[in-house]
């Protein structure tokens, strides 16, 4: 019980201590590492539990269940909020140099718990309006970092975020009220129970659509990712990274738990329109991203053609495609973080991050080209590391089912977004640095880097080459995962009608 | 900025009835309508009538605290309310209730960590609005 509390109480406990300790450089950063050091261990702590006594329900309050809210861990959301943890770590150590002073002085870290309270939040909660609680808190947060340091550019980017999610917030809680209007409850499990007993087809289409075009744009899906590359390219490096490895996903995550659990009754009716936007989804990314000169803006088109290799396990719905989706999550958000941290880095050495002006690191700093290769041809599918066995299983699954456009398209995605990687391999560490007159300060190589800024970057790069090499554990685990979420049956069961004992007391 | 004198007079009357009825709201709030949330508006809107008629040096000479550090407080009472039940080994947020008081005049006083989680939110809501108005007085 108190696992699936502390990954929520952590993140508040340590945003009001840095809130409260604001003005004083050095509590703030203690506080905001140590939150972030507590909230990985209370990951794995949840897992831990969660693999032990299966899904672990805390109904807040002691209100019985589709009365009050549920607190749900089942594996899914165990394994989402270890990684959770895991990210935040890295980035909290990474934040230490990389942020602005005054920022770090201020109120960053209390912004940065705030939001990984409402990811977390997200996903352990087992209400539905509660999720979209959670969804806001993420959403101010993270609004308030991307335009924190108030320039021109990043207000411009965060304009067009806040816009676009909160015409995503305004159609969930149409998705809801019409649900609510019908069966009168709230509670995911309950209502699972309830759609897979009425006929009302309108209800569940209407409310199934709207549910499905708010989270798509909260993942970035296509026709609704153009808001992503818009933004994530403008705040510092270290928000960017936490956006690119945990937001997105979140989008995703409630999809996932959306057609397994929500509408699990009607998924096949989904089916066909899960497909077609996984497919444009993978594509129009890779090639958004194939047009683009600025590291941060490739990275960001690819964080949407990944979300369609992701979008298209939970389409194709067997146990072996949700295995690999949620494989792919894991994968995904290790990496990607890793990306944007190390394209942090090249920025930081270069002085620029446009790919035209960049180069040479490879002769100037080897390490750093080691650093980059192990996340970027991971995410490119480059056997043995993660990506591979992430892609591998998805179009295994994908070829099962004999959904042979949808392969190919995963194919094709797959070259291209290596072209992708090399392109920024070949522009910022083979070729020589073009000498630029006008930015004399840009030629010689940029200052050395300090231990935190470099240490998470080899720390997911370790994990990325594990995964790879002995991911069978972790395989077996999102196995595990895609058993459970396909019997949706053992998640209500253990939200609605809990062992008598958890009453009496 | 010289305010209306007729605001000034109104206000010295209305402002302390508006705390002392944010409170009453605070506390009816478990069980009948009202609650933290309507309370904290409350006392924000007494605070602010001052600061419209009065300007925002004389609250912020006259606020004990900051409202950025009452909008923590508040979150952190909250937070804190939900840990009792935990020792009972019941679920976080579960109400602790002290045995029912006979008081003279005031009559039947039930207290309990309700009543704190709600103070909790009558704080963050009062810091938070404050803290909003604030920031907008001194852009304009």
């Amino acid at each position: 019980m108190i696992w699936t509390l502390a990954p929520i109480l952590i993140p508040l406990t340590s945003a009001l201590l840095a809130m409260a300790a604001r003005g004083h450089p050095h509590m703030v950063r203690a506080i905001g590492v140590t939150g972030a050091i507590l909230l990985c261990g209370a990951g794995f702590g949840l897992l831990w539990a969660v693999e032990n006594q299966g899904v672990i329900v805390l109904q807040a309050g002691n209100w019985p269940a589709p009365v009050g809210i549920s607190l749900v861990a089942d594996l899914l959301s165990a394994l989402m909020v270890t990684i959770t943890g895991i990210i935040s770590l890295a980035v909290a150590i990474y934040s230490l140099r990389d942020v602005n002073r005054n920022l770090l002085k201020s109120h960053y870290f209390a912004l940065f718990h705030f939001l990984l309270l409402g990811v977390n939040g997200a996903f352990l909660t087992g209400d539905l309006f509660n999720l979209f609680v959670w969804f806001e808190v993420m959403l101010l947060s993270s609004f308030v970092l991307i335009t924190m340091e108030g320039k021109r550019q990043q207000l411009e980017g965060g304009v067009k975020y806040l816009v676009i999610n909160l015409v995503a917030s305004a159609l969930f809680l149409s998705g809801i009220g019409i649900l609510y209007g019908k069966l009168g409850t709230l509670n995911m499990a309950d209502i699972a129970l309830r759609l897979a007993n009425t006929p009302d087809a309108f209800l569940i289409n209407s409310s199934s659509i709207l549910l499905l075009v708010a989270f798509a744009i909260k993942a970035g899906m296509f026709p609704f990712f153009f808001w992503l590359p818009a933004s994530y390219h403008t705040p510092q490096v270290a928000i960017s990274a936490l956006f690119a490895g945990l937001l997105t996903k979140v989008g995703v995550y409630a999809l996932i738990r959306s057609y397994t659990l929500l509408f699990n009754s009607q998924f096949a009716v989904m089916q066909d329109v899960l497909i077609v936007l996984a497919g444009a989804t993978m594509i129009t990314g890779v090639f958004g991203a194939a047009t683009q000169f600025e590291i941060r803006k490739i990275l960001s088109f690819h964080i949407v053609s990944q979300i369609g290799y992701m979008i298209m396990g939970l389409a194709i719905g067997s146990a072996l495609a949700l295995a690999a989706a949620v494989f792919y999550i894991l994968h995904h958000i290790i990496v990607k973080t890793n990306l944007f941290l190390v394209g942090g880095l090249i920025m930081r050495k270069c002085g620029t991050s446009d790919l035209a002006r960049t180069g040479g690191l490879y002769k100037w700093a080897p390490g750093l080209a080691l650093l980059f290769f192990i996340p970027a041809f991971s995410l490119g599918g480059i056997p043995p590391l993660s990506g591979f066995w992430a892609k591998f299983s998805v179009i295994q699954a994908g070829l099962e089912a004999e959904h042979y456009a949808l392969v190919a398209a995963a194919l094709l995605v797959g070259v291209l977004t290596l072209y992708s990687m090399i392109k920024i391999w070949a522009e910022a560490f083979l070729k020589a640095k073009p000498m630029d007159s006008r930015a004399p300060a840009e030629n010689a190589p940029g200052p050395n880097l300090h231990w935190t800024l470099v240490v998470p970057c080899v720390i997911l790069a370790l994990l990325t080459v594990w995964i790879g090499l002995a991911g069978a554990p972790l395989l077996n685990l999102a196995l595990a995962t895609s058993e459970q979420l396909l019997n949706p049956e053992i998640y209500i069961e253990a939200v609605l009608n809990p062992p008598i004992a958890h009453y009496e007391k | 900025m010289p305010a209306a004198p007729l605001l000034q007079i109104a206000t010295r009357y209305l402002a302390p009835i508006l705390a002392v009825l944010s409170l009453l709201v605070l506390y009816r709030g478990h069980n009948l309508p009202g609650g933290g949330f309507i309370g904290g508006l409350l006392l924000a809107a007494a605070i602010l009538l001052v600061a419209i008629a009065e300007g925002w040096d004389v609250v912020n000479k006259k606020l004990p605290v900051d409202p950025l550090t009452l909008l923590t407080l508040g979150l952190g009472i909250a937070l804190l309310s939900g840990l009792p039940s935990l020792f009972f080994g019941q679920p976080y947020l579960t109400g602790q209730w002290l045995p029912g008081l006979e008081l003279p005049i005031i009559g039947k006083v039930k207290l309990g960590t309700p009543i704190v989680f709600d103070l909790g939110v009558y704080f963050a809501v009062t810091g938070f609005t404050l803290k909003c108005a604030n920031a907008f007085a001194e852009e304009s």
